[in-house]
């Protein structure tokens, strides 16, 4: 079978691409190949799911009707074995393969686990990245359950508020020693850890687990754990395996140009699997953040029907509350800077050569993205009146003819 | 398509538009009952400093950057043009109001995100921020 677009991976960058080649091609047959047995759902909501703030019909990125009317036949639980770039084929996990004119490789990211002695002699033990592991960890969990979960980065974090007054107790440990380590400074942290710590959530910080004993784990310090469940959110690693075993170029993810190409000829990469440029830090790093999957894919898509994109402007940036606590994050924390407290809001802005890099809010993010804005398009800081929107950002900081741009005509 | 513009020259601050907007999405018949001695949530809001005034709401951008980044699937743009949100699906994460340029995504009363949807899903019809501005500082037409 041939089917001119192919795209591996039935995540939110597989919906990116599809709207994106739709924009430019409204008929050429496109195959979604997914390991998952259910279509495009939300990722991050499945944290929701077990709190009941969303359900399973909700949670799916697009109605069921989307894949018929952009013409995409989609297979449900199959599995990618292998990219053969000369061919231009996929084989599929029944031994059949199919073939393509432009391919996405939208495999996204897979759990990591440290090695960690005893793990095996665990029973009740779960990653926390699909909705199929928050079903199966919502079937292991009783009123009683001890939950012990390693990791307190966005994955650990939103499990534990998941499950929050559905066990019997949540204790998380990380080795770092703050939690969410990857987007907050220790001082932004600290708000979370207290907020996290008056809902009962037990945190550990500073710590790891040396080995596992059955329902046990003794940690580095030498103290231990008892638990009934285990989460693993240690964190996750971009899924390469297909590109690479095909000869493709691998940094820490699958490497791409502006335009979502691979090394290989029309074999394109989007989504979690792959590097970014980012701009805030002017480095290559993979952010596994939806938006991001979602761009990259569009971009992809738009270029592999030969139109053409480029996504060049690719911000780390996380918006997540955890009991009500809201935190905003973007960009990169260097350079000059500015700190403003206020009742229930930190904020900290970060200035580096007069221009807007990256900031952390913790509270009221009420309008957060019009700093995001300033960082995406580098905005010169002298070009805005900068010291009226430290505290409160507003379109009042630009000039008259910039508003009048922005509010007075099609944007 | 046709969307709200705003002239900040003619805009007197007076923030009717606010209490309009509010109104129009109260789900009520009477304006002050729905109002009076309540917190308001309008999906416009007015910005004011040193003599200068003017109201923003949604864009509803060509190329809108809160759909493409909303982690919930709740909002769209259609071929109407108008960028909606389906508030049965929004889980109040606020990824829209962490990359939305205009700060033109507010939050309700849960928390969660709201926004101008030009009176097309509420019984208004209209933009009820336009109808009801004294001075024509807000109008609904279409430009390039």
């Amino acid at each position: 079978m041939i089917s001119k677009y192919v795209i591996i991976g039935g995540g939110v960058a597989s919906t990116g691409c599809i709207e994106g080649i739709r924009k430019v091609d409204p008929s050429g047959g496109i195959t979604l190949i997914t390991a998952e047995p259910y279509l495009t759902y939300c990722r991050p909501l499945i944290s929701y799911l077990l709190e009941g703030k969303t359900t399973l019909e909700k949670m799916l990125y697009r109605p069921e009707s989307f894949y018929e009317k952009n013409g995409v036949r989609v297979m449900l639980a199959t599995k990618s074995e292998r990219i053969d770039p000369e061919r231009k084929t996929v084989m599929l996990s029944d031994g059949t393969s199919i073939g393509y004119e432009k391919l996405l490789c939208a495999t996204g990211s897979v759990p990591f686990v440290p090695p960690f002695e005893g793990l095996d002699t665990v029973k009740s033990k779960f990653s926390f990245l699909t909705l199929d592991d928050a079903l199966e960890l919502e079937r292991a969990i009783t009123p009683e359950s001890r939950v012990f979960i390693v990791g307190a980065g966005l994955i650990g974090l939103k499990c534990a508020e998941g499950i929050h007054g559905r066990v019997g107790s949540i204790t998380v440990c990380d080795l770092a020693p703050q939690v969410l380590a990857s987007i907050l400074d220790s001082d932004s942290a600290n708000i979370v850890e207290e907020t996290l710590q008056s809902h009962g959530i037990n945190l550990i910080l500073g710590d790891t687990v040396a080995k596992f004993e059955e329902n046990v784990a003794i940690l580095q310090s030498g103290a231990s754990v008892e638990f009934d469940v285990l989460v693993l959110a240690v964190g996750v690693r971009p899924n390469v395996a297909l590109v690479r075993d095909a000869g493709g170029k691998i940094g820490r993810g699958i490497i791409v140009d502006d335009t979502m190409l691979t090394s290989l000829p029309d074999v394109y990469a989007a989504g979690d699997c792959t590097e970014s440029f980012d701009i805030t830090s002017s480095s290559s790093r993979v952010l596994a953040i939806l938006p991001n999957a979602y761009m990259q894919g569009e971009c992809a898509g738009i270029n592999m029907a030969e139109g053409y994109s480029s996504y060049a402007n690719a911000v780390p940036m996380n918006s997540v509350g955890f009991f009500g606590l809201h935190i905003a994050t973007a960009g990169t924390y260097t350079g000059e800077l500015h700190e403003i407290r206020t009742p229930g809001c930190l904020k900290k802005l970060y200035v580096n050569e007069g221009r807007l890099v990256g900031f952390i809010i913790i509270g009221d993010t009420t309008r957060a993205g019009i700093y995001t804005s300033l960082i995406r398009n580098k905005t010169p800081l002298d070009e805005i009146d900068f010291e009226l929107i430290k505290n409160y950002p507003s379109l009042m900081a630009f000039s008259g003819n910039s508003r009048l741009k922005m509010l007075g005509g099609v944007v | 398509m046709k969307r709200v513009y705003v002239n900040e020259k003619w805009c007197l601050g007076c923030r009717l538009c606010e209490y309009n907007c509010a109104f129009a999405n109260s789900g009520e018949k009477d304006m002050v009952k729905a109002l009076k001695g309540k917190k308001i949530y309008p999906r416009i809001r007015v910005d004011e400093h040193d003599g200068i005034t003017f109201a923003v709401s949604c864009r509803h951008c060509e190329d809108p950057i809160c759909v493409k980044s909303c982690i919930a699937g709740a909002l769209s743009k259609e071929g109407d043009g108008m960028v909606k949100l389906d508030r049965t699906k929004c889980v109040g994460c606020l990824t829209c109001v962490l990359v939305c340029p205009y700060g033109a995504v507010v939050q309700d009363e849960r928390g969660a995100a709201l926004k101008c949807e030009l009176c097309l899903t509420n019984t208004a019809g209209y933009p009820a921020c336009v109808k009801g501005c004294p001075n024509a500082a807000i109008v609904y037409e279409e430009r390039d």
